[in-house]
């Protein structure tokens, strides 16, 4: 099989909608189009189609593909973000499939944040809403590479240009305030499968690409970021086999062996390059990278290595390991967003876990900046974050951590805040500047 | 330096020098015989680079962040996989967690034999939470069916309890089900293993929270993302050995919900069913007396790569009675602490 102009065949989105607007019947028309969906599953919901009396004649209904659970499928609504798998020639799909309506930042936000595109969902007849614009925030917040907007129903407005031309005007303009230049416009009809795997015959007018045409070419952006950016190794744990050797190996052969286990976040590192270990600052020389398989001569983002260095240095879990000049220096403070996802609300003051790469610290919420008005994005200030609010806050870490902007790398620029009690996941948060 | 992978046969293991991002070569045309269907449920070898390197990630994580682990080993294909994985994650270390399998007493013998290889090879510990001792003392009763896949969750409890684990993986993958495709990579669980739908943590980046207070645990589920064709594709790239009844043999069968039931003692044939000697495989092996095998000539790992891209029916929808019995079995059973 030949390789596609990215290089990577696994390419990551997410679908976002408001009530009513079939995302549900979309994403079951895109799986059951590409064939992802097998006999027995087309059966069962063929069969529940019919017991609860959907459409007339062969009409399935494709939400019950995605809506799988008991409380979903009785009240007719979706609870959690679902993950749905499927594949082309050209590349291998994860789907995560996230519900409009209730807590549609929370999950929004979880099914965006390994997303390379996103895909929003907006009824032809009802334009851009006030949660379509919410929608393209986060995805311009969270820096989604790619934002696909499906103007679904167009069968319902008789395939008629002008009503999709008027839609599309207002999406481009709407995203052009928030500051997104990557926004594809699509009319499709998700119940008649139009413009969804392939081009209708029904919209002559529209001379783009189906929205899976779509899907398969649009480039994984993470992977260029993950190349140009420098050589980061969250340091997961140390590799020391003494007394624990894996059966079958030669004892006197590992007697010394020490590597530091990771996944790398960013760049790439070869056999000889020196190295800086942060925050601590030591440098010394990679002597080794080992994968199970094979000991490789260079490794690259995002695989899972263990990497041999010189000199036995003070390397622990939480430690990164960095090559290169462009190197955050360690700091205690730094300015982030904050997307907030408890119930509880965070105000100044607040005492919380930072999750941070492999590090987990504790944190100090000293100011909140105030918070974004979601249509806008313009940042007003607020005593506090609500649940499903994003504003902005300056933190204070007990320790320095190397942090990166989010700016220049969306995992390396990531972390998550944790109740210090509890445990529970309070919010997602991406760095602006290091720095108080 | 010298590697050997204990999982893998000798045959081929990723030997490739420097980065793998596009090192398909060209194993991929002979791997990529496809069917006729123009979409296939296929995946090359850079995705399946992308999935391991997950999955090491993910397993390397919570072993680093829990106390005391422990991987549920059945000797079924997805969880020797989960096991291949972890040993590549801490080679040249030994898997430093014990392995736990729930034996629901109907289990296929050579699944058995070979669980117990498996164990032995890598050295590791194996703890096993038997059914039958809780039908024996009364505290399970057998059911009508006589399934036992249902009676599994309170000795998997007890088994999680007694080794005092706080953090379970398991071999589950999202595409399996429909409630399990809502579940996270980590999951919370409360003191009763119970699985709660709609107060999931958010699951952000790849940046796991696996934070819990006494009593709860976490099931981890590091091949949440592949499908079953990327499980398959797995073993055959990476040589990784399985029960013989995975691939095509000759059995005693006979014809029962529409799958074909082999005769044992625990699986026999009403008057009407008549036996026969056909040519299957198992796509899943679980309880003997409610899985099915399907007919198939598939004898190798490429030929059930082939059979896999081209079939038409999902795994537990070929061969599972336990999840026809309603649209919401595997979630019903979750809630009370299932896998």
């Amino acid at each position: 099989m030949a390789e596609h102009e990215s290089g990577s065949s696994l390419f990551r989105f997410a679908t976002a909608g408001s009530v009513d607007d079939g995302k549900s019947t979309l994403v079951g028309r895109l799986l059951h189009d590409s064939k992802a969906i097998l006999a027995d599953q087309l059966d069962a919901i063929t069969r529940a189609s019919a017991a609860r009396g959907f459409g007339g004649g062969d009409r399935i209904d494709f939400a019950l593909l995605t809506d799988g659970l008991r409380a979903e499928r009785e009240q007719g609504i979706t609870i959690d973000v679902a993950y749905r798998y499927f594949a082309t020639d050209r590349r291998s799909f994860i789907l995560a499939d996230c519900p409009g309506h209730v807590q549609y930042t929370r999950n929004m936000v979880t099914g965006a944040t390994t997303a390379d595109a996103v895909v929003v969902l907006i009824d032809v007849r009802k334009g851009v809403l006030e949660q379509t614009r919410r929608h393209l925030s986060v995805v311009q917040l969270l820096r989604v590479p790619h934002l696909i907007v499906a103007v679904n129903k167009v069968d319902l407005v008789d395939y008629d240009e002008d009503t999709f031309r008027g839609v599309e005007t207002q999406v481009l303009s709407v995203a052009a305030e928030l500051g997104i230049d990557d926004a594809r416009v699509i009319p499709v009809s998700a119940l008649e499968g139009d413009n969804v795997v392939e081009r209708s015959v029904r919209t002559p007018w529209y001379d783009g690409p189906a929205l899976l045409q779509l899907l398969e070419t649009l480039s994984v952006i993470d992977e260029a970021e993950d190349l140009l950016a420098p050589f980061r190794l969250p340091v997961q744990s140390v590799i020391r086999p003494q007394g624990a050797l894996a059966p079958g190996l030669d004892p006197d052969e590992f007697r010394d062996y020490r590597a530091y286990a990771g996944q790398v976040a960013s760049g790439s590192i070869r056999v000889g390059d020196t190295v800086t270990v942060l925050p601590g600052g030591a440098s010394t020389v990679v002597t080794g990278i080992d994968t199970a398989g094979a000991s490789l001569e260079r490794a690259i983002a995002p695989q899972s290595i263990a990497l041999r260095l010189a000199d036995d240095l003070d390397v622990a879990r939480g430690h990164v390991i960095v090559a290169g000049d462009r190197q955050p220096v360690p700091s205690q403070d730094l300015r982030a967003s904050l997307f907030w996802l408890d119930p509880r609300p965070v105000t100044a003051g607040t005492r919380v876990l930072v999750k941070y790469g492999t590090a987990t610290v504790q944190a100090v919420v000293r100011e909140l900046d105030g918070r974004h008005n979601l249509d806008t994005l313009a940042l007003e200030p607020a005593d506090r974050l609500e649940i499903n609010d994003i504003g902005q806050a300056q933190l204070r870490l007990a320790s320095a951590l190397p942090l990166q902007e989010y700016a220049v790398h969306r995992r390396s620029g990531a972390f998550v805040v944790i109740h210090p009690q509890d445990g529970a996941t309070l919010a997602a948060g991406t760095v602006i500047a290091a720095g108080a | 330096m010298s590697i050997s992978l204990p999982t893998t046969t000798a045959g081929r293991v990723a030997s490739d020098e420097g980065a793998r991002v596009s090192s398909a070569g060209d194993e991929v045309s002979t791997r990529d015989d496809r069917s006729s269907r123009r979409y296939s449920t296929s995946s090359t070898a850079s995705a399946l680079d992308a999935l391991e390197n997950e999955a090491i990630h993910i397993i390397r994580e919570v072993v680093a962040e829990f106390e005391r682990p422990v991987m549920l080993f059945s000797g079924g294909k997805d969880s020797v996989v989960m096991l291949h994985l972890a040993a590549k994650a801490f080679w040249p270390a030994r898997i430093p967690f014990p392995v736990l399998h729930v034996d629901t007493g109907h289990n296929f013998p050579e699944v058995i034999a070979f669980r117990d290889a498996t164990v032995e090879r890598l050295g590791l510990r194996l703890e096993v939470a038997r059914v039958q001792d809780y039908i024996d003392d009364g505290r399970l009763a057998e059911r009508a069916d006589g399934t036992r896949n249902p009676l599994q969750t309170l000795p998997l409890l007890d088994g999680i309890q007694a080794g005092k684990h706080d953090a379970v993986f398991g071999g589950g993958r999202r595409d399996e089900d429909k409630a399990r495709a809502k579940e996270r990579i980590l999951s919370l669980r409360d003191e009763f293993g119970q699985w709660d739908p709609r107060n999931q943590r958010p699951e952000l980046w790849n940046l796991y929270n696996g934070r819990h207070t006494p009593g709860q645990h976490v099931r981890a589920f590091p091949i949440s993302n592949w499908a079953e064709l990327d499980v398959w594709r797995y073993i055959e790239r990476e040589g990784i050995r399985l029960p013989g009844l995975y691939y095509a043999h000759e059995r005693e069968v006979y014809r029962r919900d529409g799958m074909w039931r082999a005769v044992g003692p625990v699986s026999q044939p009403r008057l009407d069913e008549t036996v026969e000697r056909r040519l299957v495989r198992y796509r899943t092996v679980g309880d003997m007396s409610c899985t099915g095998a399907v007919e198939s000539d598939a004898v190798d790992v490429a030929a059930v790569v082939r059979e896999v891209a081209a079939s038409t029916i999902t795994e537990r929808g070929a061969t599972r009675a336990d999840d026809r019995i309603s649209e919401a079995g595997m979630e019903d059973r979750k809630k009370d602490g299932y896998f």
